[in-house]
C-alpha cells in the first residue's frame, strides 16, 4: 500500500475548484443548474487568464447572488436591465470581458427590450441564460418560457395557450438578429451535457475577444423546487419535455465568418 | 479666457459635456431635449476626446446603460424630458441605492401624462425628493441662464464624484431652447484608467485586477443591513445639505416681501421685482440654485424680517411645500403659479403678489 500522502502531488493533478470560483456556501436548492453553470464560468475565466479583466452583471432571480461565488468584478442590475448596464460598462472598457448572467423571467419577459436591442447593435458582451420555464425566486410562477400545460403557482391548472400565449423560444429570436455571433442552447444535466456546456461557455468568451458581436449561451436548466420535483425527477423531467420544445445545439456559429457574411456585416 | 458663443441652452449641455471630460452619453430622443443627442451626434466627440456616444432603445436602456458605466468610475450622463425621466426612476432608484455618480439633465415639460411638449416646472417633487422607490436623494441643480447649463456640467459631476450620488440638472423647456450668449470653458482631459483606479479603484468595477473583488449593487438583504446602508445614505444626505445649499439673492437687503422662485420662473420674478421697485414696493428674490438641498436656512433668517414670502413657479405649489416648511409659520406665505406650459410674465406675478400678499398684510 502506498502512502496517501505521496499521491496528493500537484503533478498528480487531474483536477481541482476553478480559482475563480469562491468557497462560500451556495445557496441554491438540491438539484439546481446554477451551480454548476457558475463552475462552468469561474473554469473559463480561470483558462482564458481574464478574471482580472471581467465583468459580471447579475440579474434579478436566484442569480442574483452570482457575486458571491464568482470572483470578479461585479454589476447587479434591475430585473431584465443586465444588457443595458452590459451596453454602458463594454462601450466605455472595450478591453474588458463583459457579460450578463440572467434567467429566462429577465432576459425573455420584462427585458426583452434590452436583450433584442444589444444582439441588435451587436454589442461585444457574452449573454448565459439561464432558461428553466419557471420564475424561481419568487415562488414558481409562471414564465413566458413555461410549457404548455404546466403547473405553476400562477397557473394552477397548467399553462393555457388561450389565456397565456405559446412558450417564447426566445433565443430563436435573437439568433436571428445580424448582431448575434454565436448563438447555443446547452443543458447541465449529466456529465457529457456539462462537457458540452462547458466548451460552449468557453467559447462564447472567446468570440467576445474577437469582438465579432454577441455571444449567447442558453442553458435549459431544472428548477426541482420550483417544479416540485426531486432532483433526478427535475433531470427526467426536463430531457422528455423541456428539451423537445427547447433542441439544445448551435443555432449561430460566426466564431469562422464565411466571407459574405464578412461583407455584408463587417466587423468593427 | 473662454469662447464667447451665441447658443442654444440644450446644446450648451451637450458642448459642456464634452469638455469637461465626459466619457459616456446614452440618451433617447424626447421634446424637448432633443438637440442635446443631435449636438453630440453632429459634433463626434469620440473622435476628439473619445467621448462615447449611443442612442440607446428607451429611456429604461439608457438610465441602465448610465448604471453599467458609473459603475466603472466613469463620467457619464443622460438627458430627457418629464416623461423620460419617469421611466428613468427604476434605474435611478438602483443607482442612488450602489451610491454611484452620474449626471442626469430633466428638461421638464408639462405633465401629467404625455402633456405638453411647453415649458413646465412641475417634476420638482419627482426631482427634489427621490423619485423612485426607497428612501434617497440626488443633487438637484436649477439653472437659471444659458450659462448656469454651461457652468453647471461640470459642477454636477465634480458634486456626483464628491458624494457617489446622482447629480440633476432640473431645467425646463424655456433654458432648453433659449439662446443667449455663454463662455464657454477649455477642454479638460478625461481621466485616465490610472486616475479612475487611484480615485475610484475601492468601489468601481474596472477589473479586480491588484485588487480584491468590487460589486456595485443595491441589494442588502438582510434588514440589519440595509438599515445600516440607510443610516449611512440619510448621514451622507444631511452632510450634503449642511455643505452645498446653493443659492442667489435680488435685493433681498431691504425686502419686506420676498418672492421665491427658481430657473426660468426665476427670471420671470427679477422683472418682477424690478417692476416692484418701481412702483415703491421693497420686494426682493431668493432664487434657490440647489432646490435640493433647499436653501432652508437662508429662508428661515430671511423670514424673521420679510413681511411675507411667495413661491413662484410653473407648477401646483410643489417647492411652495418646502417653502412653508422652512419658513415654518414664522411669516405669511403665498403661492402664485401655472401650469400646462403657461409661463407667468413679470406684471402678473406683481398683481398676485399685490392681491395674495401686500393688499392682505395692508389689510390687516
Amino acid at each position: 500500500m502506498s502512502n496517501i500522502n505521496d499521491i496528493i502531488k500537484p503533478e498528480n493533478l487531474v483536477y481541482k475548484k476553478a480559482d475563480a470560483l469562491s468557497d462560500n456556501i451556495m445557496h441554491y436548492c438540491p438539484g439546481c443548474s446554477h451551480g454548476t453553470v457558475h463552475k462552468l464560468i469561474a473554469e473559463t475565466l480561470d483558462e482564458l487568464g481574464i478574471q482580472d479583466k471581467t465583468i459580471g452583471v447579475s440579474p434579478v432571480g436566484c442569480g442574483v447572488f452570482a457575486y458571491n461565488y464568482i470572483n470578479c468584478d461585479w454589476q447587479q442590475a434591475a430585473h431584465g436591465r443586465a444588457p443595458a448596464l452590459a451596453t454602458g460598462t463594454k462601450r466605455l472598457m472595450p478591453d474588458h470581458y463583459v457579460f450578463t448572467y440572467q434567467g429566462d423571467g429577465d432576459l425573455a419577459s420584462i427585458g426583452t427590450s434590452e436583450i433584442m436591442h444589444a444582439v441588435n447593435r451587436g454589442e461585444n458582451i457574452t449573454v448565459i441564460f439561464i432558461n428553466n420555464g419557471i420564475y424561481g425566486m419568487t415562488g414558481g410562477q409562471m414564465a413566458p418560457t413555461t410549457l404548455v400545460g404546466m403547473e405553476t403557482s400562477s397557473s394552477p391548472y397548467g399553462r393555457d395557450i388561450s389565456i397565456h400565449g405559446y412558450p417564447i423560444k426566445i433565443t430563436e429570436i435573437l439568433a436571428q438578429l445580424p448582431g448575434a455571433a454565436y448563438v447555443t442552447r446547452q443543458s447541465v444535466h449529466n456529465a457529457t451535457a456539462v462537457r458540452k456546456a462547458k466548451k460552449a461557455v468557453k467559447k462564447a468568451f472567446e468570440v467576445q475577444g474577437k469582438a465579432i458581436g454577441t455571444s449567447i449561451v442558453e442553458i435549459v436548466s431544472t428548477c426541482s423546487s420550483g417544479w416540485k420535483m426531486t432532483p433526478t425527477g427535475a433531470n427526467e423531467w426536463m430531457t422528455e419535455n423541456m428539451f423537445p420544445n427547447y433542441p439544445l445545439g448551435d443555432i449561430v456559429d460566426k466564431s469562422k465568418p464565411k466571407q459574405e457574411d464578412l461583407e455584408q456585416f463587417p466587423l468593427k | 479666457m473662454g469662447e464667447l458663443k451665441l447658443m442654444k441652452g440644450n446644446e450648451v449641455i451637450a458642448e459642456a459635456a464634452i469638455r469637461c471630460g465626459c466619457d459616456g452619453y446614452f440618451g433617447y430622443p424626447i421634446t424637448p431635449q432633443s438637440e442635446i443627442m443631435e449636438y453630440l451626434a453632429l459634433r463626434e466627440p469620440w473622435k476628439e476626446t473619445g467621448m462615447v456616444f449611443l442612442q440607446a432603445e428607451s429611456e429604461v436602456a439608457a438610465i441602465n446603460m448610465i448604471y453599467g458605466g458609473a459603475s466603472c468610475g466613469k463620467r457619464v450622463m443622460t438627458t430627457s424630458s418629464s416623461p423620460g425621466m419617469s421611466l428613468m426612476m427604476e434605474g435611478l432608484s438602483y443607482i442612488a441605492g450602489a451610491e454611484l455618480p452620474c449626471v442626469i439633465v430633466n428638461i421638464v415639460r408639462g405633465g401629467p401624462g404625455l402633456g405638453t411638449i411647453q415649458p413646465s416646472q412641475a417634476d420638482y417633487n419627482q426631482a427634489t425628493k427621490g423619485g423612485g422607490h426607497g428612501d434617497y436623494q440626488s443633487i438637484v441643480l436649477a439653472p437659471a441662464t444659458v450659462q448656469e447649463m454651461y457652468d453647471f456640467v461640470e459642477l454636477s459631476f465634480d458634486l456626483a464624484f464628491k458624494y457617489r450620488i446622482p447629480a440633476i440638472i432640473l431645467s425646463d423647456g424655456v433654458i432648453g431652447q433659449m439662446m443667449e450668449k455663454v463662455t464657454l470653458g477649455e477642454f479638460k482631459p478625461r481621466w485616465t484608467a490610472e486616475q479612475i483606479e487611484q480615485m475610484s479603484g475601492s468601489w468601481a468595477t474596472t477589473g479586480m485586477k491588484g485588487r480584491k473583488m468590487n460589486v456595485t449593487t443595491s441589494l442588502r438583504l438582510q434588514s440589519e443591513d440595509l438599515e445600516k446602508h440607510n443610516n449611512n445614505l440619510q448621514a451622507k444626505y444631511r452632510t450634503i445639505e449642511k455643505e452645498e445649499v446653493r443659492f442667489d439673492e435680488y435685493m433681498t437687503d431691504d425686502a419686506e416681501y420676498i418672492l421665491v422662485a427658481y430657473g426660468s420662473s426665476a427670471r420671470i420674478c427679477h422683472k418682477t421685482v424690478e417692476l416692484a421697485r418701481e412702483k415703491g414696493l421693497k420686494v426682493g428674490l431668493l432664487r434657490p440654485i440647489t432646490v435640493w438641498p433647499y436653501p432652508t436656512k437662508r429662508l428661515q433668517e430671511l423670514a424673521q424680517k420679510a413681511k411675507g414670502m411667495m413661491a413662484v413657479e410653473m407648477s401646483a405649489g410643489q417647492m411652495f411645500i418646502d417653502l412653508k416648511l422652512a419658513v415654518n409659520g414664522k411669516t405669511p406665505v403665498e403661492y402664485y403659479g401655472r401650469m400646462g406650459g403657461m409661463v407667468p410674465s413679470p406684471s402678473e406675478v406683481l398683481g398676485a403678489l399685490e392681491k395674495q400678499l401686500i393688499g392682505g398684510a395692508n389689510n390687516e
